[in-house]
């Protein structure tokens, strides 16, 4: 199942500019062709319409290159038809074919894939297998559940050879219990294949939870650009990846598992954390996300306190929010860093400031099962 | 007290007339719909007008210019040596022509609904599973527009069956060659042959329940292709 990794250093290079209506979009983004990259931002940023651009749905003027291939490029007269770009592509509604089985849906790309293609050749026996769909091949499509469908849609366009997925919110239509049923298959895609994926998302904790690199966009253009947790950590970006659900993302290291009390210990730059027992190896790696807002300071290590988790670190950078009662914070701890949310008054009472040492308290409630990432974080 | 020999040639050339009709309607009325159904050119309408003529006007006036159109004078009269004839008037194949554009928007209005209800989202999910347009449009459009396509063939083909003005001009009322069922039942009417007369008329009758009813229960089985 593990193609050829694409060599080093190739990039899929991307620029669109153009007018839609009333919507002006002008990007230009590089990403490795390995990894999931996020395009994230506010509905009507114009993530949709790059990955139309992308798939050759749609045609604005401009550039698209996956390594050394160019597969639009407006001022040499190129732009190659969809159906002969290698891109698989998952829509935001299912959209299988309803006059098909899951079966014939599945393989209605693979058996127009063609081998010049040089996409992954997956085996159907492992896709179905991957996404937990064994049971679904003789069914209609209509009598599947949201969930159902989209891994079909997902294991459609993953069995078409593709050499680029392209997946266009594919969790948004789907009510929170079906996307965590879905989640973990799209981990396991990410573990298990070499294919490079973009991921279009407005829901910051999936990103967090799946990407590797996230490309910002606002209004039609690119903000930012960078790994995950880099991005994550910035307190400029607020207009574009909104304030309640900011936050960062952590890379622990599981210690142990207390059965007792039904714990995990993890440890980080020589710190420890708790939190509700997982399934992850002590040993391995995970990924936590930590919201801005469930993160408290304190100037001394409290005590009589039902939070277990205290890190103690130094202020590394503080953002007041003008017209608000808050103050943006970010702790460095052990060389990561945590975001905290906190009043204005706060900040003045406790004389907060850059290289002060503080304790992060941080509710255990935040490291749900579903901001966890049970796998080693990879270079984005 | 019948005599089947004399009311079976008639019946008969009507199906063959209708079979024909229809045959001919979904290979020149599909492309039509199609077109109708995604094109944006602004004029696209006024094409959809024309084609929708027959509804509105009456068979008599459609058949007239017809008649002109395929005798042997008329722009339309080099169609005719190509079947080996001098006029296409009062020939089948003339019947067929005159059958095809009468019944035509009772063809291209259904295929033309069921394709703009398909929308734009199969062929685009097609086109990302490295379907050509052309592909696509034969195992992604037409399967979805099924509804479409049996409506408009058991209305093309009933409507043909049914249709008397345009053939009376055309096809006057040679037996064997242009007289065909309804023809034939205002021949029996004026010559005062109230029994074969009733025998067709009936049939008729029948027909026509039996296909409205088969075109119900059918779209009701095959559904509609989206939810």
């Amino acid at each position: 199942m593990t193609p050829p990794d694409a060599p080093d250093g190739a990039t899929i290079d991307a620029a669109f500019t153009g007018r839609l209506g009333q919507f002006q979009l002008d990007v230009g983004f590089q990403v490795p062709m390995r990894g999931i990259t996020a395009l994230f931002g506010p509905s009507g940023c114009g993530k949709t319409t790059i990955l139309r651009c992308m798939a050759g749905l749609q045609r604005l003027p401009g550039r698209l290159a996956l390594g050394a291939e160019t597969w639009q490029d407006c001022g040499r007269g190129v732009f190659l038809q969809p159906h002969r770009r290698p891109v698989g592509y998952v829509f935001q509604e299912a959209s299988l074919f309803d006059h098909l089985s899951v079966r014939r849906n599945l393989t209605y790309g693979a058996r127009r894939a063609r081998d010049g293609d040089g996409g992954a050749a997956l085996d159907f026996g492992q896709v179905v297998e991957l996404l937990g769909i064994g049971a679904l091949l003789d069914r209609a499509p209509a009598a599947l559940s949201g969930g159902e469908r989209q891994r079909v849609a997902v294991g459609r366009a993953l069995l078409s050879r593709p050499r680029l997925l392209l997946m266009d919110e594919p969790l948004s239509a789907l009510d929170r219990s079906t996307k965590d049923e879905i989640l973990p298959y799209l981990e396991a895609l990410h573990d298990s294949l070499a294919i490079p994926i973009i991921y279009v998302s407005h829901d910051i904790s999936e990103v967090a939870r799946l990407a590797d690199r996230i490309v910002v966009l606002a209004r039609g253009r690119v903000v930012t650009e960078g790994p995950v947790a880099a991005i994550l950590e910035r307190l400029d970006l607020h207009p574009a990846m909104g304030r309640f659900e900011a936050g960062v993302v952590l890379t622990v290291r599981v210690v142990r598992h207390d059965a007792e009390f039904y714990l995990t210990h993890l440890e980080h730059a020589g710190q420890e954390l708790v939190m509700p027992m997982t399934d992850a190896a002590p040993g391995s790696d995970i990924r936590l996300r930590i919201r801005a807002r469930d993160v408290s300071l304190a100037t001394e290590r409290p005590t009589g306190i039902s939070i277990r988790n205290i890190l103690s670190g130094t202020v590394a950078e503080i953002v007041e929010e003008p017209d608000t009662a808050f103050a943006e914070t970010l702790v460095d701890i052990g060389g990561a860093r945590i975001r905290s949310r906190v009043t204005r008054a706060s900040v003045a009472e406790l004389g907060l400031e850059v290289g002060k040492p503080v304790y992060a308290l941080i509710k255990s409630i935040t490291f749900e099962r579903r901001n966890l990432i049970t796998r080693a974080p990879r270079e984005g | 007290m019948i005599d089947l020999a004399e009311i079976w040639p008639p019946v008969r050339l009507t199906l063959e007339l209708a079979g024909v009709t229809t045959v001919v309607l979904l290979a020149v009325g599909t492309p039509i719909a199609w077109w109708l159904a995604r094109s944006r050119a602004p004029w696209k309408e006024a094409v959809a007008a024309v084609v929708a003529l027959p509804l509105v006007l009456p068979p008599t006036v459609l058949g007239f210019y017809l008649l002109l159109m395929l005798g042997p004078d008329g722009p339309g009269g080099w169609i005719a040596p190509l079947f080996g004839g001098r006029s296409l008037a009062f020939t089948f194949e003339g019947l067929v022509i005159g059958s095809v554009l009468y019944s035509m928007p009772f063809v291209v209005q259904p295929i033309r609904n069921a394709f703009a209800a398909v929308g734009d989202r199969p062929l685009e999910v097609a086109a990302t599973l490295r379907a050509s347009p052309w592909d696509a449009f034969w195992t992604v459009a037409v399967p979805l527009a099924r509804p479409g396509f049996v409506t408009g063939a058991v209305l093309g083909f009933a409507h043909t069956v049914g249709e008397f003005g345009v053939v009376l001009m055309i096809g006057g009322n040679i037996p064997g060659e242009t007289k065909v069922l309804s023809v034939a039942i205002y021949d029996y009417v004026e010559t005062l042959q109230w029994t074969q007369a009733h025998v067709l008329a009936a049939g008729m009758l029948v027909f026509a329940f039996t296909v409205i009813l088969a075109m119900m229960l059918l779209e009701k089985r095959i559904g509609r292709p989206r939810p």
